[in-house]
This record gives C-alpha cells, sequence and structure tokens, in this order.
C-alpha cells in the first residue's frame, strides 16, 4: 500500500490543482509571516536578556524557558479564548485585531508559540560570547550599536539556530493552527491541517503528498538558511 | 611640556560588596610610559578598565583631560573614548581573518587607511598570517594581532593588558620596540600593565605597584627599582613578596 501510494501521491504533485496550490501558498504566507514577526521580537529580546541584568530578569527567563516548551496546544485555546466574539480582543472590533478563523488569528497562534524558542536560542548564543568582548569592542571605538552589531555577526551561528528552531515550530504545528484557523478550505487550510484531513477521509494518497511537499519547503528553507551561516560552518 | 592627561583621586570599584580597586591618588602625564605591576588579582585589569572608560568607578574622582568623568561627572563621549584604545588581556578576536581583524576599528571610524594595516601587519610580524581565520591562531599570535588591532588605529593614549603574556623572547622585544616606538615618535601615552618587572624596567618611564587594590606607591622606574620608600616595592622587586 505504501509504494502505491507514494506513486499516486507524486503523480498528485506533479498535476497540482489550485486547491492543493492555495494550501501551499496559505501555509507559505502563514510560516513566512510568523517567523518574520517571531524573530523580529525573539531575536532582539534574546540579545536584552544575553546582555542586560535588571530586576526579574529571572522571572523573565523562566518565563521563557516555560514559553518554549508550552503545549501549542494551549496556545491555541488561548488565542481561540482571546479573539473569539465575547474574548478580550474579539469584543474591541478593532480592525487591527485577527479575526477567529483567519490567517491572521493563525499567525497570532504561530508567533506566540515560536518567538520563545527564537528568544532563548538567541539568549544562549550571545551567552556564549566572552564577558569581555563589549567591552573590548568599545576599547576600539565602538559605539553602543556597533558593538551590538559586531556581536549579533559573532553570534550567527547561534542566532541562526535560534530562527531555525522558531521554523521548526511554526512548519510543524498543527493543533492551535486547527483551532483558530478552523481549517477552511480556499482560505485556512494549511499543509498540516490538509495533512490531518486527508487522513481521516483514508485519502492517503494525498495525505502523502502533502508530507512530501511540506517536506520539500523545509528542507530548501533550511537549506537556504544553512547557505546564510555559509562560511562560519566550514572555519 | 608636562600635561596632565589623568588624576585619580581615591578612585574606587566595588563589585558586589568586594573593593577591588582603591587608589588614593594616581596621576599620569601625557606622553609618558607607565607600568602597573602587582601580583595576580591586585586589581590591574579593573584599573585599567577604569581608566579606559569603560566602566564606571563605585565612587571618587577620575578626571580626563580636565573633565570630570566618575560618578556626577560627564558621560565620556565618543569623541572622548576614541582618544583611547586598551588591549585587553585575553586577546578577543573576532570570528574573521587577521586583516578584517586589524580593519575593524578603523572601520568602525569610517576608514580604510589600507598601508596602515599592512604596516603594522609588517612590524608585529603577521603578515604571512593576514588571511588567517583569527580563530586557528596560536596564543602568541593571537596577542599579537589583538595588539595589531589597536596600534593601527594610532590613537594618542594606549592602555595595554599583560600585552606580552604569552610571547617568546623574540616577540617580546619585537612588541617592547613597537611600544617603543609608538611613544617616542608619536609621543603618545602608554600605561602597560605586566606580572614582569623586567618589562617595567626596560620599557617604562614611571612604575607602580598594585597591592589588593591600592596603588602602594608610583615612582621613576629607576627609584622604583632601586630605592623604592615602601618596604613593599622592595619585596615585590626582589621576588620575595609573600602575598
Ligand atoms: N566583573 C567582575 N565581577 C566580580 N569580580 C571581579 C570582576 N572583575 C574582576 N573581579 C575581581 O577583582 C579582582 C581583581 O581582578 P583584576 O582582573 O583586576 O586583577 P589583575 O590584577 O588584573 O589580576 P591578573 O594579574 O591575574 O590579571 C579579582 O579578584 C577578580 O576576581
Ligand atoms: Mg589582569
Amino acid at each position: 500500500m505504501f509504494g502505491k501510494s507514494l506513486i499516486e501521491a507524486l503523480r498528485l504533485i506533479l498535476q497540482a490543482d489550485t486547491a492543493l496550490a492555495n494550501v501551499i501558498a496559505v501555509s507559505l504566507q502563514v510560516v513566512g509571516i510568523s517567523l518574520v514577526i517571531a524573530s523580529a521580537l525573539g531575536i532582539p529580546l534574546g540579545i536584552f536578556l544575553g546582555l542586560k541584568r535588571f530586576v526579574g530578569k529571572r522571572l523573565v527567563i523562566a518565563l521563557l524557558y516555560t514559553g518554549m516548551g508550552f503545549p501549542p496546544v494551549v496556545v491555541g485555546l488561548f488565542v481561540y479564548m482571546l479573539l473569539s466574539r465575547s474574548g478580550p480582543l474579539g469584543q474591541l472590533g478593532s480592525p487591527l485585531v485577527p479575526a477567529l478563523y483567519s490567517t491572521g488569528a493563525m499567525i497570532m497562534a504561530q508567533i506566540i508559540i515560536s518567538f520563545p524558542l527564537v528568544a532563548g536560542f538567541t539568549m544562549a548564543a550571545v551567552l556564549g560570547l566572552d564577558s569581555h568582548l563589549r567591552l573590548q569592542l568599545h576599547a576600539l571605538g565602538a559605539t553602543s550599536w556597533q558593538a551590538l552589531w559586531t556581536m549579533l555577526v559573532e553570534a550567527r551561528v547561534g542566532v541562526l539556530i535560534a530562527v531555525i528552531a522558531g521554523f521548526g515550530s511554526i512548519i510543524s504545528e498543527v493543533g492551535a493552527v486547527m483551532m483558530v484557523g478552523g481549517n477552511i478550505e480556499g482560505s485556512t487550510r494549511t499543509l498540516t491541517t490538509a495533512i490531518v484531513l486527508e487522513t481521516r477521509k483514508g485519502e492517503f494518497s494525498m495525505a502523502m503528498a502533502l508530507g512530501l511537499i511540506l517536506l520539500l519547503i523545509s528542507f530548501i528553507a533550511n537549506a537556504a538558511m544553512l547557505r546564510l551561516q555559509g562560511k562560519a560552518l566550514d572555519q | 611640556m608636562s600635561e596632565l592627561l589623568y588624576r585619580a583621586t581615591n578612585l574606587t570599584k566595588r563589585y558586589e560588596e568586594r573593593t577591588v580597586v582603591d587608589v588614593a591618588s594616581l596621576e599620569i602625564e601625557r606622553g609618558e610610559i607607565l607600568a602597573l605591576v602587582g601580583p595576580s588579582g591586585a586589581g590591574k585589569s579593573t584599573l585599567l578598565r577604569l581608566l579606559a572608560l569603560l566602566e564606571a568607578p563605585t565612587s571618587g574622582s577620575l578626571q580626563f583631560q580636565g573633565v570630570e568623568v566618575a560618578m556626577g561627572g560627564a558621560r565620556p563621549s565618543l569623541a572622548m573614548r576614541r582618544q583611547l584604545t586598551m588591549v585587553f588581556q585575553r586577546p578577543l578576536l573576532l570570528n574573521r581573518n587577521v586583516t578584517a581583524n586589524i580593519e575593524y576599528g578603523l572601520r568602525l571610524r569610517g576608514l580604510k587607511a589600507k598601508e596602515r594595516v599592512a604596516q603594522v601587519l609588517e612590524q608585529l610580524g603577521l603578515t604571512d598570517l593576514a588571511r588567517a581565520n583569527a580563530r586557528n591562531l596560536s596564543g602568541g599570535e593571537a596577542q599579537r594581532v589583538s595588539l595589531a588591532r589597536a596600534m593601527v588605529l594610532e590613537t594618542p593614549i594606549l592602555l595595554l593588558d599583560e600585552p606580552t603574556a604569552n610571547l617568546d623572547p623574540y616577540n617580546v622585544s619585537l612588541i617592547e620596540n613597537a611600544i617603543r616606538s609608538i611613544n617616542q615618535q608619536r609621543a603618545a601615552t602608554v600605561v602597560i600593565v605586566t606580572h614582569n618587572v623586567f618589562q617595567a624596567r626596560r620599557l617604562a618611564h614611571r612604575t607602580a605597584l598594585l597591592l589588593d587594590g591600592h596603588l602602594v606607591e608610583t615612582l621613576p622606574t629607576e627609584a622604583f627599582f632601586n630605592a623604592p620608600d615602601d618596604a613593599r616595592t622592595a619585596a615585590f622587586v626582589r621576588g620575595d613578596m609573600v602575598y
């Protein structure tokens, strides 16, 4: 059965219809936007936690670590309750608040799930730098921003791993996305939620086709990020 | 001729509850080479970081070119900071090649100065390593790159923390000559921290002994070695100080 399904899956990919194209497009959109925002929040937070001392830092880090291993379904539930019409955000009716069962809601959940990973791994990368490095850079005439930038470049391998970890959590997410997105065909159906659906329907070839595409996207994205990391690994 | 560059009065630095530096009085003149000697843990590196305007003193006064930069004074400006360079005890090189490391401070200032880079590479015997990655250097090579990275900036003030600790006699004299020529040709002020009393004797105009954060005495190098006022200086110079 497996071999036959695989061949059928490849055939399905090759003659992809608009429904499949749509699922891929929604997935790429959600993954891309979520990752960019999660990185934009997580990397600066990680750097800040790695460098600054402040009151309550331990608590923030404990919360961050909790966030790194938090069950995504619970995040889904949380976002669902926030956005539902009677929820604290849903009530506002503001155009800034995404509606339930929209890509915006899925992106919101994905960001909450992934940014602690980005921040946590970035913090670890920055903590791995020599504690005197920042002062040495200042002593060579760096401004605060120049020193910060140099340290980010020095920690680049770790920061990239932080982004890859965030990407991994986003692209593999099902439960939360299903809850707040609703798996609506043509608007909020993603590769992962479609796989669940097709498997339930017994359409194994289709599920496998979707799985192969997911694998391919993940591989291409990671290969691209590795290229970015580039020379740092060769040395 | 003698212009006062630094004046420290009752300068202290505390980490948590421990006072690491407690200097009653220290004056440094423009154009001199001052050696700071003292046992491990005496606070030499900490004092140097204070002079480099990198850390805020806990109490007391530190005047740099007549401007108060300690508590209550001005935050050192970038222009002020860029008059000096400090070379840390550990060579904290960037994960790039040797040339890029040496160009780092120039780039921060928007400068290129290719000839200056080539000249410093030559002067410190690093020309063959110009393209090597800094991570693969030996301890002594890394230390020379770290020094080159500071020297290329040609700042009027150079603060050096054990710049020859990992070097063989040939490279020690190479670096001592470089320091001497910076001082003589550009009238640069040099403060050099060293364990090695002989190095202080070879290089410095004046030498100061730091013990447990306190400056025991600061004397012209000749007097420091031959006729110190303090018995502890004599013991340190003889090498039989009990810490
Ligand atoms: N950031 C810091 N936090 C806490 N303690 C510190 C810090 N920096 C230095 N110390 C302590 O201050 C004391 C003096 O340190 P410093 O590095 O100035 O000594 P040193 O004279 O340079 O010694 P060495 O010759 O071994 O380099 C040491 O006991 C050190 O542990
Ligand atoms: Mg030291």
